[in-house]
Order: C-alpha cells, then structure tokens, then sequence
C-alpha cells in the first residue's frame, strides 16, 4: 500500500465516523482546515473521539499527541505515523 | 400555605407513545404485556416484560446532549416534552422563572454493565467513552434534563424503589407548598431492558404465566403468580396554584396530600402497620375523609403478598365507604420507579376522561380482595378525589390525593 492510499484510507475512515458519530458536516472536513476549530469538541467530546480513534486505527491518542495536531492533515499524517510505528 | 396544582403531564409506557394512546388503552383496558425470548436465551425464569419502545431523538437532541443518556433518560426526555407542551413551558419561560426537577429513579444498570464490559474488553477506562458516567447514575434523568432545559431550580434524583416516583411528586409537592418553588418537573422513570431485570428475576418475584402474557399480571386475582416488570418515563408539571392562575395555565387537577412512611422491618416484605400509616397521613394532609376518596388506584403488582398486604390495609381505611378499585398494573405491569408518576398520569387520565380504567384479570377474589370494590371493567363515572398507592423495597410507602380543581 502507497503513502497517499494509506492516507486517503485514514481521511476516508475519519470522515465517516466524524459524519456518523460526531454528526459533523462532512464538507467541513478537508485537509489544510483547523481540525480543533472545526469540529468545535469541548473536553467530553475529546474523550470520545479517542474511543472512536482507537476503535477504527487501533490507536490510541492522548492529549499530548493532539497538542501537536493542528490541520487534519497533520492528523492523517500522525495516525499513518502511529499504524506504521505503534 | 400555596396550592398545588398539575398544569402537564406526559407519558412513554407500554400502554402507549403519549397520553392518546395512553388513554385508549385505559380505556379499553389493553394490557401492553409481551413475551420477550431474549430473555429466556439469557437465563430468565420469566420472559415476560411490557414493551416499549425506544424513542429515535437522533433528528431532535443533538449528539452531546444524547452521548449521556441511559436508556430510561430517552423515555424521561419525550414524556417531558409532551408534558412541557402541554403546561406551555417555553424555553422563556425556563429562563425567567428557576423551575425545578425531581425525578424518581432507583437504577442505570445497562449502562453500568456495558461501561464494566468495555473496561474489560479495552483494559483502558478512557476507551470506556465520555457519556457512560452520565448513563450509569441513577441521577441520569434528572442531570440530563436539566441540561438539555436549561433548569435553574432544584433538581435531584428521588430513589425509594418501586415509590420513587411517587416521593418526586410528594417532594415537589412540598417544595411548592411552602412557597420554595413556584413551578418544578417530576415524575418517574424506568430501564426497561433485560440486564435491570435480571436480579429482580433471580428471586422470583416475576409471574411465569408466559403462555398467556397479557394475563400475567393480575392483581389481586387469587391466582396470581407474580409481578411482570415494565417501564418507560411519566413527567408532571406541578405548579403554585398563583403561577398557574398567573400564566393563564389550564390546570389539569390539584394534589392535595403526600402520606409516606417506612416499615422498619423486612426489606422486601410489606407491612400493614406502615401502609395504613401512609393513608392515614395523606387523608389527614389532604383533609378528605376515607368516604370522599372516589377512586383508589391501588399499588398492586401481582404478588401474592404485597397484594394480600395492602387488601388489607385498603380494607382496614376504607372498608366503611368501599370506593372503586383498580390497580393499572394488571396493564402496564409493574412500571417499578416510574409506577408512582404514571399511575398519577393514569389517574389525571381518568379524572379528566370521565372513566375508569379496569383492573383485568381479576377473575376470582381471594379472602382479601373480594373485600374490596375492585373495578373488572373500564366504568364511565365522573370521580373528583383519587388516591394512589405506592410502595417498595425496603418498606417505603408513599400515598397521593388528588382532586379535581374547582
């Protein structure tokens, strides 16, 4: 599997548990946007998207990790690091 | 001292999505009892149970309104919504006056399991996920509600067992009455999913009549077996006489008593001591004699003592005068923490419907019930002062009088 697919596999799981979970407008949702700013979760919500980050990639993120996420993008990019590197 | 009066009420049951048909059912005294067969795969000695169903809030709370709310919050949330509409409590109103709630609840068990389960599974409590602390207290009803409607006055969880509901009513009652609270959202809710059944089960106290559901539950019927559990959510608006007059509000009766007292002895038998003790306490609070009481709506479950024990205590009040009967529980089954709200729901029903819903199954009278006035079937009569019963677990009584305003 090539790095863009792998990425594009990450964006594609993201998007549909963001739109079906988080009810998040999935047009909302694309690489260079602020993740924090636009999916607006307060602390609660947080722990949630762990759950579903876990459940879908296997991994588990904690604070520290998102403080160093900022667009999805760098999400993508942090999850592909992580399932290649656990 | 401030009048109480119910400008709203709203009711998820198995006898209907509503107080429509809620109230046709009482009517024509249609049992909402099934026969579930997951639980028997699971264990259970009874598969009996009321159905409900869930109700879809997807399009109607968001998903972090929702996240925290257990199975009974669901049902807590629609029955309000009906009652609000009715009351015309609007999201103004909720902000200019500090209305309160107080909700009987005695159990969050699914919530608990599954939240036990995940940590299992995951050997990871953050992976357990945010709403199952909110899910998993019995305070689930109230803690959401007052979220979602932005409540500002008292608000907690009332859990006396089988009379929770009826004790949120009786404090709400108090709380108005002494001028604390001018208007406050009570009432009763109840998981009805298997995991919150399976202990009650497991002492049978449940009916094992499953080849004939809609006649398991049969209150004071000589041949009753036992209790079929139930559930879903009652809520009631109870307001100061003066805000009702106020708002313009229509008001749908009064309450005119609160009777409870505790047995002090066994922690699941009744006592006649203490049940007589409660109605002696709602007559005189309500200051109604035993002959002014034209209806009784009795807690009668379907167990052979409980129903022997408040035959008796009905008897020892109100054998001078005999007034009419009924328990609904041979419909609903036993509705457990919500029983003490709905059956105040079902009695506000019958008040304003000019009838009387039937006690079915009530086929043969033991020595104690035949000397009651038992209601077989639905009776069109105008009654203007109700009482109902509740009791539970641990020996809590509770007793309501309610009348119809004038």
């Amino acid at each position: 599997m090539s790095t863009t697919t792998m990425i594009d596999e990450i964006e594609s799981k993201t998007k549909n548990f963001l739109v079906e979970e988080f009810e998040i407008d999935g047009t909302v949702i694309v690489r260079d946007a602020p993740m924090q700013e636009t999916l607006d979760l307060d602390s609660l919500d947080y722990v949630d998207l762990v759950v579903l980050i876990q459940e879908n990639f296997g991994v588990k993120l904690t604070a520290d990790d998102f403080a160093g996420i900022s667009t999805f993008q760098d999400f993508y990019q942090h999850i592909e690091a992580r399932i290649a590197k656990p | 001292m401030e009048r109480v009066v119910i400008t709203g009420m709203g009711i998820w049951s198995c006898l209907g999505k509503g107080k429509t048909e809620v109230e046709a059912s009482l009517r024509e005294g249609r049992s909402g009892i099934v026969m579930d067969p997951v639980r028997k795969e699971m264990g259970f000695r009874s598969g009996l149970t009321g159905h409900v169903e869930m109700p879809d809030l997807k399009n109607v709370l968001g998903r972090r309104q929702r996240v925290g709310m257990a199975e009974e919050a669901f049902y807590a949330y629609v029955a309000t919504a009906e009652a609000f509409e009715q009351a015309g409590i609007t999201d103004e109103l909720l902000q200019r006056e500090e209305v309160g709630i107080l909700y009987g609840n005695d159990s969050s068990a699914l919530a608990v399991v599954e939240s036990v389960d995940a940590l299992r599974r995951k050997k990871d409590t953050t992976l357990i996920g945010s709403g199952s602390i909110f899910q998993s207290m019995n305070s689930t009803v109230t803690m959401n509600l007052s979220t979602i409607y932005r409540l500002r006055g008292i608000n907690f969880t009332v859990s006396g067992a089988c009379a929770s509901g009826s004790h949120a009513i009786g404090m709400a009652f108090m709380l108005i009455q002494q001028g604390l609270q001018r208007m406050v959202l009570c009432g009763g809710a109840q998981e009805v999913n298997p995991i919150a059944f399976c202990s009650f089960d497991g002492i049978s106290a449940f009916s094992v009549r499953e080849d004939e559901p809609t006649k398991a539950s049969r209150p004071f019927d000589k041949g009753r077996d036992g209790l079929v559990p139930s559930g879903g959510a009652a809520s009631l608006v109870l307001e100061s006489l003066s805000s009702a007059l106020e708002r313009g509000a229509t008001i749908l009766g009064e309450v005119l008593g609160y009777g409870f007292s505790s047995n002090g002895l066994h922690i699941s038998d009744p006592d006649l001591n203490g049940q007589v003790r409660a109605l002696n306490m709602v007559l005189k609070m309500a200051d109604v004699g035993p002959a002014d009481i034209g209806y009784i709506n009795a807690h009668a479950t379907s167990t052979p003592i409980g129903d022997t024990v408040e035959a008796q205590a009905l008897h020892s009040v109100f054998g001078g005068s005999k007034p009419p009967v009924s328990s609904t529980k041979s419909l609903t089954g036993h509705e457990c923490w919500m029983a003490g709200a709905s059956e105040i729901v079902y009695c506000l029903l019958m008040m304003q419907g000019g009838f009387l819903a039937p006690n079915i199954n009530f086929d043969e009278p033991d020595a104690d019930s035949e000397r009651l006035n038992i209601i077989e079937r639905p009776l069109n009569k105008r009654v203007d002062v109700m009482l109902s019963n509740s009791f539970g677990f641990g020996g809590t009584n509770s007793s309501l009088v309610l009348k119809r305003y004038a």
